[in-house]
């Protein structure tokens, strides 16, 4: 059976794939498919409860709240997408040369790996996002430097065992350069791996990215970011619940699709690790 | 205890005390490469170069950057952390000050997470593919999937605005702070929330470590030899699987510190997260500072901790 059919018939994976292709149509098509303007806002309108002219209520200003979580899709999937780009380049490569090399590169490599993974991410997120300015670049390039540990420890243990196979001694014993067999033969192979980890990584760079707007700290008002939402609605809890839980839905909706997508790939690319690890 | 323990030990401090030397100069150097000093803040409003210069030269910031580390790591060894350029008030005191209620949080929750955890992740590998085991798998995707500060404000929406069980924030009744019953009461939706997001990494791994273990040898030896199922689990696999996930629980730390501070600004908590997330804002350098370190030692101490405790528990372990 194909790694497709097999992703379609594990119904987790289905159902994550289907999650994440809503919340991804959502925030590419974000212009096309809200049903009003992000920013417009009406005293009269406020804090209007659930309605079929307002499908999730109104928030303080008024405004449309369906709308602006189908704004906040694009913030968080950009950031998202960005930072888990970035922590897949750098674990990739810093991983490979680890796995491929060995001996002091890799205990130097993986001693700096073990102090990024013991250090809370969102501390020195935090501090960062604080000092330098809280723009979706900036948000993601420390998010992304900040989470590519764990991809690289994956990259490692995979080069560790490929590079003891046969086809990378032939290819070593061609005269092929340490480049060449690190991207055409090893790395290549290490890709499903790689991807499984990405699509769980997606999920989590949300997570931090809704948290560090929650404090203030993402992309700035009136842009609708899920993470603000929540925190403007906390204010109105006790009169109009649905202006911080739709939002928080969203996240934990998205969040859930790629961790769902992500275990269903694994299972669906390589079947052998699902006994151990599931 | 042998001599290649002793030094293990001696080569994981040394480790350690470069991995905080790191730390601390990375931090010190990003926070004065950042665009805008604490003077805007501390001002407030428009200003002259002249004031800004004048209060940059009373924080002694308008020194070499290696002179003014070198200034800091030398108090800093001393045991002084320096002052809040915002309230004046000795770094070590707000720090100490706001301890007590983050660890009764991470404590909490911690406890919390393990007592629900083990025993449900031990059920799944015991009864797998069981609607225990679905459950547990649920709890532990759920818990990697819910944003803290939402299950936060959740909680508060049922609990609090809804049900009226608990109040919604803070550590205790203005006035009566000393009130056990009250502090227990609003401890509870904090440290259910910290709670309930720590718990998946946990679940998850007691049952891989316990699937494991219950395909070794010594257990068929176990079953073989007629022991009763129950006590196979318990007095053989069981045991075994939990030093794993001793090192878990250690591992945690940095995720359990760093939820702590969304926790913690959700429902008012006065703690060390909420004193770095205002530092942070208000660009008070020393408290900065002094969080993070603290933090940092706190995590690579339990880091060291649970490797060494792990060598000693397994003898199989070599220390290199």
């Amino acid at each position: 059976m194909s790694g497709l059919a097999r992703l379609v018939r594990s119904r987790r994976g289905l159902l994550g794939g289907v999650v994440v292709v809503a919340i991804l149509t959502a925030g590419i098509l974000a212009p096309a498919v809200a049903p009003y303007s992000y920013s417009s806002q009406s005293l009269l309108l406020r804090l209007k409860p659930p309605t079929a002219s307002h499908w999730l209520g109104t928030d303080g200003f008024g405004r449309d709240i369906l709308t602006r979580v189908v704004w906040g899709a694009r913030v968080s999937l950009e950031i998202g997408f960005l930072a888990t780009g970035l922590a897949i380049l750098v674990g990739t490569a810093v991983g490979g040369a680890a796995g491929y090399f060995g001996g002091a590169v890799d205990t130097a490599i993986m001693r700096v790996a073990d102090v990024f993974m013991s250090v809370p991410a969102l501390f020195l997120i935090l501090v960062v996002v604080a000092l330098f300015g809280a723009s979706l670049l900036n948000t993601a390039l420390v998010v992304g430097l900040v989470t590519w540990a764990p991809v690289a420890r994956i990259v490692r243990g995979e080069c560790l065992t490929l590079r003891a196979r046969d086809f990378v001694e032939a290819a070593r014993a061609l005269g092929a350069s340490h480049g060449r067999i690190l991207a055409r033969h090893v790395l290549v192979n290490a890709l499903p791996a790689i991807i499984v980890q990405g699509t769980l990584l997606l999920g989590q760079t949300i997570l931090i990215e809704s948290g560090l707007s929650y404090l203030g700290l993402g992309v700035q008002p009136p842009t609708p970011s899920w993470g603000n939402m929540v925190v403007e609605g906390r204010q109105f809890l006790a009169s109009a619940w649905w202006v911080s839980t739709f939002p928080g839905l969203a996240i934990f909706a998205t969040v859930l699709g790629f961790n769902l997508f992500g275990d269903g790939l694994r299972d669906a690319l390589d079947p052998a690790l699902r006994s151990g690890s599931r | 205890m042998s001599r290649g323990l002793g030094r293990y030990i001696a080569k994981r401090l040394g480790f350690a005390g470069l991995m905080l030397a790191g730390v601390s100069v990375i931090l010190f150097t990003l926070m004065r490469l950042a665009p805008g000093g604490p003077e805007a803040v501390l001002i407030g409003g428009e200003f002259s170069q002249e004031v800004a210069a004048q209060v940059r030269q009373r924080l002694g910031l308008d020194r070499p950057l290696p002179a003014q580390y070198g200034s800091w790591v030398l108090a800093a060894l001393r045991g002084d952390l320096g002052r809040s350029f915002k309230t004046g008030d000795p770094v070590l005191t707000l720090i100490l000050d706001r301890l007590g209620p983050t660890l009764q949080l991470t404590g909490g929750a911690l406890v919390l997470a393990l007592a629900v955890a083990v025993p449900l992740g031990a059920l799944a590998a015991v009864r797998r593919d069981t609607v225990w085991d679905t459950l547990a798998s649920a709890v532990s995707l759920f818990g990697v999937s819910f944003p803290s500060f939402w299950l936060g404000i959740m909680l508060i929406l049922l609990f609090s605005e809804a049900l009226h069980l608990f109040p919604p924030s803070g550590l205790s009744e203005y006035g009566h702070e000393g009130d056990l019953g009250a502090r227990l009461r609003h401890a509870v939706l904090p440290t259910l929330t910290l709670g309930l997001i720590q718990m998946a990494s946990f679940m998850r791994f007691t049952r891989s470590s316990l699937l494991e273990a219950l395909r070794q040898d010594y257990v068929r030896t176990a079953q073989a030899k007629g022991v009763p199922g129950v006590r196979v689990i318990w007095r053989h696999a069981f045991r075994n699987a939990l030093i794993p996930v001793v090192t878990v629980v250690g591992l945690s730390l940095p995720t359990l510190v760093g939820g702590a501070v969304l926790t913690e600004t959700v429902f008012a908590w006065p703690g060390i997260g909420r004193l770095a997330v205002g530092a942070v804002f208000e660009r008070d350098y020393p408290v900065i500072m002094g969080v993070n370190l603290l933090v940092a030692t706190v995590v690579i101490a339990a880091n060291l901790l649970t490797d060494l405790a792990y060598c000693i528990i397994d003898p199989r372990i070599s220390y290199s």
